[in-house]
C-alpha cells in the first residue's frame, strides 16, 4: 500500500537559553495509508515532537516530511494552516474543547474554514457526533460532559472535515479505564470502517496494543 | 456567524471582570463626554457666530467706547447692510452672584443683525413703545420667573444709579446653539441718563455690530472700516464676530487647553483599563488560540477574534458611557445656573469623538494580545499552563 506519511532524515532540536537540546535525530519513517500506528517511548524521547511534525504544527530543522504527497516542511505558515484544516484531525490528551461553545459548536469550528453552507455544516456535525455516540449531547457545554464524552466530542471535531490523517497525542492519558476503552474502540472503528490513517502517541501499552504497528522512540531515535 | 458568537462569548466569559472593565470605561467616557461638553460650551459663542457679522470696537481695548457718530460713516461703506451697536451695562440684580449679560442696544436694529433671537411682533412693538422696556431671553425668564410687565430693578456699577426695566418681550432662541439668557434694553434709555448725569459719557457705544451682504468680503470691509477711522481719537479694530468671540475666551485658553488635555488623558486611561483586561484574557486563552491554529485558523482569524472581543467590550462600555453622559449633563444643567453656561448640551461631535475613541481604543488595546497570540508557536501554546 502507498505511503501516506514519508519522513526522511528528520532532525529537530530546541533552544533553551543558549543550550541546544536535540529531540529527534535523523528519523526516517514511512506509514502506509489506512495504517493505525502507535508511537511509544519514555518521556522526552521525542514522540510528541514527531507527532507535531506529522501534524504540521511544528517544522523540522532538517529532512523532509511528506504527507499525502506534500512536503509540509516547505509550506509557509498560512499554507500550513490551510493544509492542516483539510488534511489533519488532531486529538489532544486534555481534549482542548472551547468551553464557551456547545458540543455541536465545537465540532463545527473546523467546518467554518470550509465553503460548506450552514445546512451542510449542520449535517456534518450531526454525522460526526452520531459516529462518536453523542448525538443526544449536541447542545451540552464541555463542563456538562464527562471526560470520556469530552474526548469523544474532540474526536468528532477531528473527523468533522473528513481529514486524511488523524493524529492523537495520549488520547486516553486523562481518562479512566472504561472511558479509555471506549475511546480506543472508537479509534479502531474510525480506522477500520472509515479507513482513517491514525498516528497515536501513548505511554499505555494496552492502548498501543490496539494499533496495527507499534514503533518505539528513545533519545530521539526510532528503534 | 460562529466567530462573532465566539467574540461575544469570550468577551463575557469572566462576567465580573468584564462588567468592572465596562463600568470603569463607561465612567471614563462620562468624564470625557462631560469635559468635552464643558469645552464646547466654552466655545459656544464662537460656534454660534454668524459669518456675515462684523464687530467694530476701540482698537486700544474693548473697555474703551467708540463715538456714536461712527454709525453713519460705517453705514456708508459699500457692502455694509445694517449697522447696530451695543454697550455692556453690567449692573447688579439681587446680588453680584446673579450674573447674566445685560446690554444697552440699538432697539431698532438689534433684531435685524441677530435674527436668531425670535421675538413675537406684538411684544417687539410693545418693547419699541417704552423707553425703559427690555427684552429677556426665554431661559433667563424661566430662571428668574420673569413675566411680561414685570419690573426688574438693578443697581448700576459701570453706569451708577438705580435702574428699572420693564419686561416687554421675551425672545426664544432659534435653536439650542443660541444663548437664551441675554437681557437687552434701549440704548437711548442709557444715553439720556448719561446726558443728564455724566455728559462726558453720553453719545458713546461699546461696539458696533455690522451685518454685511457677502461674508467673502469680510476682510476687505473690515479694512475699510478701520481705515476710515485711522488717526482719529478713537481708532477702531474690526473683525469677524467669531474672531471677536475668540478674543474673549483667549484669556481662559490655558484652562480650556488643560480641560482638553485631561479629556484626552482619559482616553489613555480607558486604553490602559481595556488593554489590561485584554492582555489577561488573551494570556488565559493562549492554549485555545493554539488549538484554533491547530485546527487551521489563520493569523487573520485570530486578529479578528481578539480585536473583535476588544471592540465588543469597548463599544458596550462606550455605549453605556454615552447613555449615562446625557442624564449627567442634564443634571448639571439643572443645578448650575443657565447663565453660567447658556449653551450646555452634548454635541454630536462629542458623541462622534467618543465613538471614534471607543473604536480606536478597542483596536489599540488588542495590539499586544494579538502580537502575543501570533508570536506564540502552536507547540508552546499547547504546552502553556495559565
Amino acid at each position: 500500500m502507498a505511503s501516506i506519511i514519508d519522513i526522511q532524515g528528520v532532525s529537530k532540536s530546541y533552544w533553551r537559553d543558549s543550550f541546544e537540546i536535540p529531540v529527534l535525530n535523523n528519523i526516517s519513517l514511512s506509514i502506509p495509508e489506512g495504517e493505525f500506528i502507535a508511537l511509544m517511548g519514555p518521556s522526552g524521547s521525542g514522540k510528541t515532537t514527531l507527532l507535531n511534525l506529522i501534524a504540521g504544527i511544528d517544522k523540522p530543522n532538517s529532512g523532509s516530511v511528506v504527507i499525502a504527497g506534500t512536503d509540509i516542511a516547505r509550506l509557509t505558515e498560512s499554507e500550513l494552516a490551510k493544509w492542516r484544516a483539510t488534511h489533519v484531525g488532531f486529538i489532544f490528551q486534555f481534549y482542548n474543547l472551547i468551553p464557551v461553545l456547545t458540543a455541536s459548536e465545537n465540532v463545527e469550528l473546523p467546518l467554518l474554514l470550509t465553503h460548506l453552507s450552514k445546512a451542510e455544516r449542520k449535517k456534518h456535525v450531526e454525522l460526526a457526533l452520531s459516529v462518536v455516540g453523542l448525538a443526544d449531547r449536541m447542545d451540552h457545554y464541555p463542563k456538562q460532559l464527562s471526560g470520556g464524552q469530552e474526548q469523544r466530542v474532540a474526536i468528532a471535531r477531528a473527523i468533522a472535515t473528513d481529514p486524511t490523517l488523524l493524529v492523537a497525542d495520549e488520547p486516553t492519558g486523562d481518562l479512566d479505564k472504561n472511558s479509555a476503552e471506549e475511546i480506543l474502540l472508537l479509534l479502531e472503528r474510525l480506522n477500520r470502517e472509515f479507513k482513517k490513517t491514525i498516528v497515536m502517541v501513548t505511554h499505555d501499552p494496552r492502548a498501543a496494543e490496539r494499533a496495527h504497528t507499534i514503533r518505539h522512540l528513545d533519545k530521539g531515535e526510532l528503534q | 456567524m460562529k466567530v462573532l458568537k465566539l467574540m461575544f462569548k469570550n468577551a463575557l466569559r469572566h462576567k465580573l471582570r468584564t462588567s468592572l472593565t465596562i463600568l470603569g470605561i463607561a465612567i471614563a467616557v462620562v468624564a470625557f463626554g462631560f469635559l468635552r461638553t464643558v469645552v464646547t460650551a466654552w466655545y459656544a459663542g464662537v460656534e454660534a457666530s454668524a459669518a456675515n457679522r462684523l464687530i467694530t470696537r476701540n482698537s486700544v481695548s474693548f473697555i474703551f467706547p467708540l463715538p456714536y457718530a461712527y454709525r453713519d460713516r460705517i453705514a456708508r461703506i459699500p457692502g455694509v447692510e445694517t449697522v447696530s451697536f451695543a454697550n455692556w451695562f453690567g449692573g447688579v440684580y439681587i446680588d453680584k452672584t446673579q450674573f447674566f449679560a445685560r446690554m444697552a442696544v440699538d432697539a431698532g436694529t438689534i433684531l435685524d443683525v441677530y435674527p436668531e433671537f425670535r421675538v413675537p411682533p406684538e411684544q417687539y412693538h410693545a418693547f419699541m413703545q417704552e423707553r425703559n422696556a427690555c427684552i429677556v431671553g426665554a431661559d433667563l425668564a424661566r430662571q428668574y420667573g420673569f413675566k411680561l410687565g414685570d419690573v426688574i430693578p438693578m443697581e448700576g456699577d459701570i453706569y451708577p444709579g438705580k435702574w428699572e426695566f420693564v419686561v416687554r418681550a421675551i425672545y426664544e432662541p432659534r435653536d439650542e446653539k443660541v444663548d437664551g439668557t441675554q437681557f437687552f434694553f434701549h440704548w437711548e434709555y442709557l444715553d439720556e441718563r448719561m446726558k443728564a448725569e455724566t455728559p462726558a459719557r453720553a453719545g458713546q457705544v461699546g461696539w458696533y455690530i455690522i451685518k454685511i451682504a457677502d461674508p467673502a468680503n469680510a476682510a476687505a470691509i473690515s479694512e475699510q472700516i478701520d481705515a476710515e477711522f485711522r488717526n482719529s481719537r478713537a481708532e477702531t479694530k474690526t473683525e469677524t464676530e467669531a474672531a471677536f468671540q475668540q478674543g474673549f475666551i483667549q484669556g481662559t485658553s490655558l484652562v480650556i487647553d488643560l480641560l482638553n488635555f485631561i479629556s484626552f488623558v482619559i482616553i489613555g486611561i480607558i486604553m490602559l483599563v481595556l488593554g489590561n483586561t485584554m492582555i489577561m484574557s488573551a494570556r488565559e486563552r493562549t492554549k485555545e488560540y493554539a488549538v484554533l491554529k491547530t485546527l487551521g485558523f489563520s493569523a487573520k482569524h485570530l486578529v479578528t477574534l481578539i480585536a473583535g472581543e476588544s471592540l465588543v467590550i469597548s463599544f458596550l462600555a462606550g455605549g453605556l458611557g454615552l447613555l449615562l453622559t446625557y442624564p449627567i449633563v442634564g443634571m448639571f444643567s439643572l443645578f448650575v445656573p443657565k447663565t453660567w453656561f447658556p449653551i450646555f448640551y452634548v454635541e454630536p461631535s462629542t458623541v462622534a469623538l467618543a465613538a471614534l475613541s471607543a473604536l480606536g481604543v478597542g483596536i489599540a488595546a488588542s495590539f499586544f494580545p494579538i502580537q502575543r497570540a501570533l508570536r506564540t508557536s502552536i507547540v508552546n501554546g499547547l504546552r502553556f499552563v495559565g
